[in-house]
């Protein structure tokens, strides 16, 4: 094997620069974040359901508030039905959602069908869970997501 | 029977040259025939104001744009050079520039006209907006959409009668001392940095059933002064309205057709 010039040096100067590099892997392993928990507002518990099934409200809320905008503001239609499980649309709704929540839809998560709702997320959403900070905004920042609806929709003032 | 390379592309260069030729064919001998032959934007329903002049005073007027401001959490940014207004004001010749001569009226002449979008059946807005964040409903209101407008403005140079604004700053930023307690009503949104907003003859009261805020407005003060219905419906009462009295509209020769009369 040839020596390497200045051998010493470019290995010692190596360790450094990986380690350096590899330092914030070190310095946060085993202190991951733990993902946080939406609270609940007392008037969100007492309703005991939402507008879909819960499984399907954490993973597509963002799909569905999208639908909603599209619908109230394009096609003037501003009443939400929630589904049943004949429901054609419902049903599309809870396979997308059984890729990743099979296990997480029982009987327990069907809702009540044929509910009225106003499609509104500062109107309706923003009603029951009135503690932004808590139920929208910690998941969200722990995503690295920074949804711009709030930009436009007021949200409600919190208490607390 | 089998083509070869040579076969195909005569054919398909020969249907393409004929494909072309005949819409251009079309467009030489009976410009905008195609298009004529498309049904109207507008079927069923058209929402139309009626404007009565003769009833309206300046404190109807200024009840009028309020309540249509705060319904709508319109800011008030104290500088006409980046003013919001969905409703607002204007003297007789900006309202009707081609009827303006040196012997109008006094009573025309020293007054203020109350103005508002024209929800024009043939809206020029609505053909430069290049994402479709504006365009006409089937019940003939003008609608924006402000989760796609990219504020491009193409819309404030296509409207003939400024109905539209650009939001240059953040509205929530107005000066406070402007706006007390903006914004005032928390069922409605306001809008953000660098969309257009305008009048939507309050499309989201109509679909609850009750009459744009201005129309309430002023109705609680004079009724009759603002006239709204459908105008596909010969009972309603701006048809009525409009069977019996002599109404004018804002620059009617440019052909957008506007949806707005007003009565002086």
């Amino acid at each position: 094997m040839k020596k390497m010039y200045d051998g010493g040096k470019i290995v010692a100067g190596l360790v450094i620069g990986v380690g350096l590099l590899m330092f914030p892997f070190f310095y946060n392993a085993g202190r991951a974040a733990k993902a946080p928990d939406p609270v609940l507002t007392p008037k969100a518990k007492e309703a005991k359901e939402c507008v879909a099934p819960t499984p399907y409200m954490k993973a597509y809320h963002m799909q569905l508030l999208d639908e909603w905008r599209h619908e109230v503001v394009r096609d003037g239609e501003r009443y939400y039905t929630t589904g049943k499980r004949g429901d054609k649309r419902f049903d599309r709704k809870l396979m997308d959602m059984g890729r990743h929540f099979a296990a997480g839809v029982g009987e327990d998560d069907q809702i009540e069908s044929g509910k009225v709702y106003y499609k509104s997320l500062q109107v309706t959403c923003l009603d029951c869970h009135s503690n932004k900070s808590k139920f929208c905004d910690q998941c969200h920042n722990y995503m690295g997501v920074a949804p711009y609806c709030w930009d436009c929709h007021i949200e409600p003032k919190e208490k607390e | 029977m089998a083509i070869d390379r040579r076969k195909f592309l005569k054919i398909a260069g020969l249907s393409t040259l004929f494909g072309m030729s005949a819409k251009a064919a079309v467009d030489i001998f009976a410009p905008g025939e195609i298009e004529a032959a498309l049904p109207p934007l507008t079927e069923g329903k058209r929402w139309a104001m009626v404007v009565d002049m003769t009833k309206i005073n300046d404190e109807i007027m200024e009840s009028c744009v309020k309540a249509c401001h705060q319904e709508h959490n319109v800011p008030d940014f104290g500088d006409p050079k980046v003013e919001i207004k969905w409703l607002w004001e204007e003297t007789y010749e900006h309202t009707f520039p081609g009827q303006k001569h040196d012997y109008i009226g006094e009573k025309y002449k020293h007054r203020n006209f109350l103005l508002m979008c024209n929800h024009c059946s043939n809206p020029p807005c609505c053909r430069v907006c290049p994402t479709k964040s504006t365009w006409q409903r089937e019940d003939g209101i003008v609608m924006m959409d402000q989760h796609r407008c990219i504020g491009c403005r193409f819309c404030m140079a296509a409207c003939p009668f400024g109905a539209r604004s650009f939001n240059w700053g953040d509205p929530r930023k107005a000066p406070k001392e402007l706006n007390d307690g903006f914004p005032v009503n928390l069922e409605y949104p306001t809008r953000s940095k660098g969309v257009v907003e305008k009048c939507t003859f309050c499309a989201e009261r109509l679909a609850k059933g009750l009459l744009p805020a201005c129309v309430e407005a002023a109705n609680k003060i004079e009724e009759g002064s603002l006239v709204f219905g459908d105008l596909e419906d010969p009972d309603s009462e701006v048809r009525e309205v409009l069977r019996n009295h002599y109404t004018i509209r804002r620059k009617p020769e440019l052909g957008s057709n506007p949806n707005v009369y007003y009565i002086v």
